[in-house]
């Protein structure tokens, strides 16, 4: 529909969603929908593809039986973290749009800790990119799980965070364009 | 000088505080601040070689020199996702 110049712009109530950010996290439980819907709006129309990727809380991990997660961030730097994953999605794949959004505190079984969302003109890319910045996230995104198990409880480590080991950033791209 | 440590996961779990004081020498880098740490809580030297620094909220080496009122931080490995 278009919209004369004299209309009135349409007013959305308070309930109404607003348009969320690109990059986010904190401890709101996690929506593709909005995310999608976020980053359609620099589209433009050359989008040919939108891949979406949900990291989800799993009922075991190493042969434990998972109760639930913790999840704890360094948040300042963990917001600069995403947006050099950003930076370096659009060096490799010049023209992807990216949305990320993680979740902390308590998450239950089936909840969503991580929400990724790709944009590009060509699926192939839009797939790579999403798993690449997966793999970035778990390499150098300042955010640590507590795993709740049937008798105990432990810190997961993974990588040691080193945003310029290219070694580390030449894996994922390797992951990603398998 | 002082500044302002934050700790982490299992780290601050070590050091039973996610947030702490120190007064350190001028001139002093982000590894004066981890020796002192470690000395005070043996439990954390095992993370030396695996963990990450970081300086008012960006990733920093661990030989970045260090003013007043920085905020410093010590990062376990991490395991978002």
């Amino acid at each position: 529909m278009t919209r004369r110049p004299n209309d009135e712009i349409p007013k959305f109530s308070d309930t109404e969603a607003v348009t969320p950010q690109l990059f986010a996290i904190g401890p709101t439980a996690l929506a593709l929908e909005p995310l999608v819907s976020a980053i359609a709006v620099d589209s433009d129309g050359v989008d040919g593809a939108v891949v979406t990727f949900l990291g989800l809380v799993r009922n075991h991990n190493q042969g434990r039986r998972v109760q639930y997660l913790e999840y704890e961030a360094y948040e300042p730097l963990a917001l600069k973290a995403f947006e050099r994953i950003d930076r370096e999605v659009r060096e490799r794949w010049p023209g992807m749009r990216l949305a990320l959004h993680h979740r902390t505190g308590r998450l239950e079984i089936g909840e969503s800790s991580v929400a990724i969302v790709t944009a590009s003109p060509h699926r192939a890319d839009a797939f790579a990119a999403c798993r690449y910045v997966i793999e970035r996230v778990k390499q150098i995104v300042p955010v640590w799980k507590r795993e709740y198990f049937d008798g105990g409880d432990v810190w997961i480590e993974g990588a040691t965070a080193d945003p310029e080991d290219d070694a580390a950033r030449a894996r994922a791209e390797r992951i990603a364009c398998a | 000088m002082r500044v302002t440590v934050r700790l982490f996961a299992r780290l601050r779990d070590i050091a039973g505080a996610a947030e702490m004081p120190r007064e350190i020498p001028a001139g002093s880098t982000i590894r004066t601040v981890w020796t002192q740490l470690a000395g005070e809580f043996p439990g954390m030297a095992a993370y030396e070689r695996s963990m990450s620094s970081a300086l008012n909220a960006d990733y920093a080496r661990m030989d970045a020199e260090v003013h007043e009122g920085d905020e410093i931080a010590f990062l376990p490995p991490v395991s978002g996702g």
